[in-house]
């Protein structure tokens, strides 16, 4: 049995007395020293996958509504809210798109990170102002014994996601989830803050979710992919199986829409259409209106998850049969 | 190549900060620290670098949003830098802008319409309403959105579609340079796919120039006919497409290039 096993995971979003469905039977596994990308456009529910294994869906509005969560043999949704605290607290840790949000202006990074640690583990100060300073040089910040009591403004975008990176590490957690942890950065900025997580994982066998828009981000991070759409996982498999295969028309289009940047094309291959709202309703394939191979099935059928090659499922009626 | 329709000339732009402390030394921010640069007429020339790195403040001075500091800047061999703001009205139907955020230039209490017919008043580009909506109409039209629409209020449209709407407002004043400030960088990539191809015809078709700003290297490339890259409010290097990405010079733009992740399909050796 993998870490965590996430099981036709379902979440609904309440919206003028009606129940919306917000993510429908999603499934995934990850485990120890292996990569999960879930990749998809805006508002296709990634964010709220990830909030949901962490256990921050707090609120009435938004809510799971089925489908399990399995974390190290532990069903998260039927422990006691304290003893899910207590999981979320040392074994998993969460980064979000934008550092600044996530840190506290008022106070120094390294206080930040103490609080952080003595909340979860008995240390004097000391003890873990110690450990701060070591986990800043972990995520190569320069100075670490001075730079423990920067403020966040006086550090770089960069910096301080290394901080969220260090904070999130600090009670050596097994699963790490990174929702758009680079999104916000440049290019070359992000590059060392994927490599230091690829770094961080080779020496501590963590396990990471990795939640980008990026293809390119995704195929250079991940072991697997998971690509969602309005709510679903369209298509998953290892990373080398999805990108060779393209079985979904979705993936092959959110490929083809990207401009890359070593070779020329006239025309990008745009998908038509939009992501339909979670107001519209829409029978069959969520996929269907912007679908060039959609046919009548398409159009009142869901369809099922179905096994194209071992370990490769995708959600469609004609998985793989997408024109090349 | 013809006479340019724009030539910078050593622009800057210094911003003068105060120290936070009561004794600090005042900082000065250069963030433009002076960029020569051409467009041709019908050319897209795009400026691509790092955040800070000054893209915006160069769109900024030369839209006259901000005061640049020196330099000269030419169009049609007229000088407008330093222009008074009445001396650059006359410009400013020529030399418009699009930013990264359509709805924060778009005013939500004013239908569609009105934000795209009140302009052509003003400029004298039309007489009536009547030829006005017709006007109005053919442009959502030739953006891809149902005349109909003009009907309706700004948030009634997702990202894409005001991204659309922002790009009309521009093309119906027929201006001669269209400065782009990261266009379509908070779109989702099915719908920056759209608006990137709509763009590029856009721009083919009518043939005007464009100063594309970006920091993104996949969208620059697929949109430019030659590139600017800018590091610390200079530009590093500047040349046809195919030479800053097929034989990069400077170090700055191969690191740029290297950082970029890819996706491998599996399908490189085949
Ligand atoms: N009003 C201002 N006062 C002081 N400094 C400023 C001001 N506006 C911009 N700057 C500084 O000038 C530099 C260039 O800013 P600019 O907005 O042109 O960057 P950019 O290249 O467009 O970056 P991005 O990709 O993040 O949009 C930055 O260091 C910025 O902090
Ligand atoms: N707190 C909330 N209340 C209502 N709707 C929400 C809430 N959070 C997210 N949603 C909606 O749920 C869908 C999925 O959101 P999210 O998981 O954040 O998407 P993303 O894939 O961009 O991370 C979106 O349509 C979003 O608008
Ligand atoms: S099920 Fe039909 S509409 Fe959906 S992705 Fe497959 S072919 Fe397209
Ligand atoms: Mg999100
Ligand atoms: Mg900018």
């Amino acid at each position: 049995m993998a870490l965590l096993e996430v099981q036709n995971l379902e979440i609904a979003v309440s919206a003028k007395g009606k129940l919306l469905p917000v993510v429908q039977s999603v499934s995934f596994s990850v485990d120890d020293n292996e990569t999960l990308g879930i990749v998809g456009e805006s508002g296709c529910g990634k964010s709220l996958t990830a909030l949901a294994i962490m256990g921050l869906l707090g609120g009435t509005t938004v809510r799971i509504t089925g489908g399990s969560i399995r974390f190290d043999g532990m069903d998260l949704l039927t422990l006691s809210e304290r003893e899910r605290r207590s999981i979320m607290g040392n074994q998993m840790a969460m980064i979000f798109q934008e550092p600044m949000t996530s840190l506290n202006p008022v106070y120094r990074i390294g206080d930040q990170i103490i609080e952080n640690i003595r909340q979860h583990q008995k240390m004097t100060k000391a003890q873990a102002r110690d450990r701060v300073v070591e986990l800043l040089s972990l995520v190569r910040i320069p100075n670490p014994s001075e730079r423990v009591d920067s403020f966040p403004h006086q550090m770089s975008g960069g910096q301080r996601q290394r901080v969220m990176i260090a904070m999130a590490l600090s009670c050596d957690p097994k699963l790490l989830i990174a929702d758009e942890p680079t999104t916000a950065l440049d290019v070359t900025v992000q590059k060392e803050v994927l490599d230091l997580m690829a770094d961080l994982q080779t020496r501590m066998g963590t396990a990471i979710i990795l939640i980008s828009h990026d293809l390119g981000v995704i195929s250079e991070t991940s072991n697997k992919v998971a690509v969602m759409y309005r709510g679903r996982v369209a298509e998953a498999a290892e990373t080398e199986s999805l990108f060779l295969e393209l079985a979904h028309p979705y993936t092959r289009g959110l490929l083809n829409s990207m401009p890359v940047v070593d070779s020329d094309v006239d025309w990008l291959e745009a998908i038509p259409g939009r992501v339909p709202t979670l107001e519209e309703e829409l029978t069959g394939c969520a996929f269907h209106p912007r679908c060039a191979s959609a046919t009548e099935l398409c159009l009142t059928t869901v369809p099922k998850e179905t096994e194209f090659k071992h370990g490769h499922s995708v959600q469609c009626h004609f998985p793989g049969k997408v024109a090349p | 190549m013809s006479e340019p329709l724009l030539s910078i000339v050593d622009l800057k732009k210094h911003y003068h900060t105060k120290s936070l402390w009561p004794f600090g030394k005042k900082q000065v921010i250069k963030a433009v620290d002076g960029v020569s640069f051409e467009i041709a007429p019908g050319e897209v020339l795009s400026l691509v670098g790092e955040s800070g790195c000054g893209k915006s403040t160069v769109g900024r001075t030369l839209t006259h949003l901000e005061q640049a500091t020196s330099g000269h800047a030419l169009f049609e061999g007229q000088d407008f830098l330093m222009m008074s703001s009445s001396e650059f009205r006359p410009l400013r139907r020529e030399i418009q802008m699009i930013f990264q955020d359509p709805f924060a230039s778009l005013n939500p209490r004013l239908k569609i319409e009105q934000t795209l017919g009140e302009p052509l008043f003003i400029h004298g580009l039309c007489s009536t309403w009547e030829e006005a909506r017709n006007k109005i109409a053919i442009m959502l039209e030739t953006v891809g959105m149902d005349p109909m629409v003009m009907k309706r209020h700004p948030h009634e449209f997702s990202g894409g579609q005001r991204q659309r709407i922002g790009i009309a407002r521009v093309m119906i004043l027929k201006p001669k340079l269209v400065i782009a400030d990261e266009a379509v960088s908070a779109l989702d990539v099915s719908i920056q796919a759209q608006v990137l191809n709509l763009i590029k015809k856009l721009q083919q078709d009518s043939g005007i120039s464009m100063l594309f700003i970006s920091h993104d290297l996949g969208v620059v490339r697929h949109i430019s006919n030659r590139v600017a890259v800018m590091h610390e409010g200079k530009i590093v290097e500047i040349g046809l497409k195919n030479e800053i990405f097929e034989a990069p010079k400077h170090e700055y733009t191969r690191k740029l290039l290297s950082s970029i992740p890819r996706v491998k399909t599996g399908r490189e050796l085949v």
